[in-house]
């Protein structure tokens, strides 16, 4: 049987890997990619924390999967704006890599 | 043999969601992240959560890896081509995530409760009624102010994509 521990270790590592992505790539779409394995990182840890938390009568507290739907339908939502804002950026600049997006700076 | 089903999942998903980061493609990147999604359902299966298992293979591996892989064709992107590494910001970066990674090692090595073996389910399979009867119980106003923002980025994203005429 596995422990809670390694479900939590599993998903911070998920997340690590996803907030590295996020510092280091430099293409717009696979940052966002990233942002999305880090959202689904938190996923896990909250369906784990929901499966170790047993009611007395042996039933898991329904709470963190209702969160983790409600998360999951955000995440959607957030995933359709973000690519439109893509499209948008990518229609006035012809470009998807971060550094060549600096008309904000100085 | 479900420890040994535990780490074959999490190796793909983590392995996958590497090859994400590492691969200068963004197609690859999208068709890896495909991947990684199906082993994290994988993960959720074994934790007793059906329902969310099959939501992250229909929601995230299905619609939203599809609007991805269409984004990635509509732009037409290359390979990135290889530019000169800015080394303080890599340097940084890594050092950030080893950082997150050592403070998450210690915490884990010091959470005791977290030891405990995953005890049976008195109610094995019956997880999408429970699910449900709390979404429409405790959660029905949460419920319909998720409708209201399903539209409103609906809105959002029509407003955003449509061309200026003038």
């Amino acid at each position: 049987m596995v422990s809670l521990n390694e479900y939590l270790l599993v998903s911070g590592l998920l997340f690590a890997i996803g907030f590295a992505g996020v510092l280091l790539r430099r293409n717009i779409i696979v940052i966002f990619m990233c942002l999305e394995i880090m959202l689904s990182a938190a996923n896990l840890s909250l369906v784990a924390f929901s499966r170790f938390n047993l009611s007395e009568a042996g039933v898991p507290n329904y709470n963190g999967q209702v969160l983790v739907f409600f998360i999951i339908t955000v995440a959607a939502a957030e995933v359709a704006l973000g690519l439109a804002i893509i499209v948008a950026l990518f229609r006035a600049r012809r470009t998807v890599h971060v550094e060549d997006l600096d008309s904000m700076k100085n | 043999m479900e420890q040994l089903a535990f780490y074959i999942f999490s190796a793909i998903m983590l392995g996958f969601a590497a090859s994400v980061v590492v691969n200068r493609n963004p197609v690859t990147s999208a068709l890896s992240l495909v991947v990684s999604f199906v082993g994290l359902a994988a993960l959720f299966v074994m934790l007793n959560a059906y329902f969310i298992g099959i939501i992250q293979v229909l929601v995230y591996a299905g619609a939203v890896m599809v609007l991805f892989l269409f984004i990635i064709m509509l732009m037409d992107i290359k390979a990135e081509k290889r530019r000169e590494l800015n080394l303080v910001a890599f340097g940084g970066g890594i050092a950030v995530t080893l950082g997150f990674v050592a403070q998450l090692a210690t915490v884990l090595s010091k959470f005791t409760p977290g030891r405990a073996k995953m005890s049976p389910l008195a109610n094995e399979g019956s997880d999408v009624k429970l699910v449900g009867h709390e979404l429409f119980t405790n959660y029905n106003f949460h419920l319909q102010v998720i409708g209201v923002l399903l539209l409103v980025s609906t809105i959002g994203v029509v407003v955003l994509s449509r061309r200026a005429t003038k």
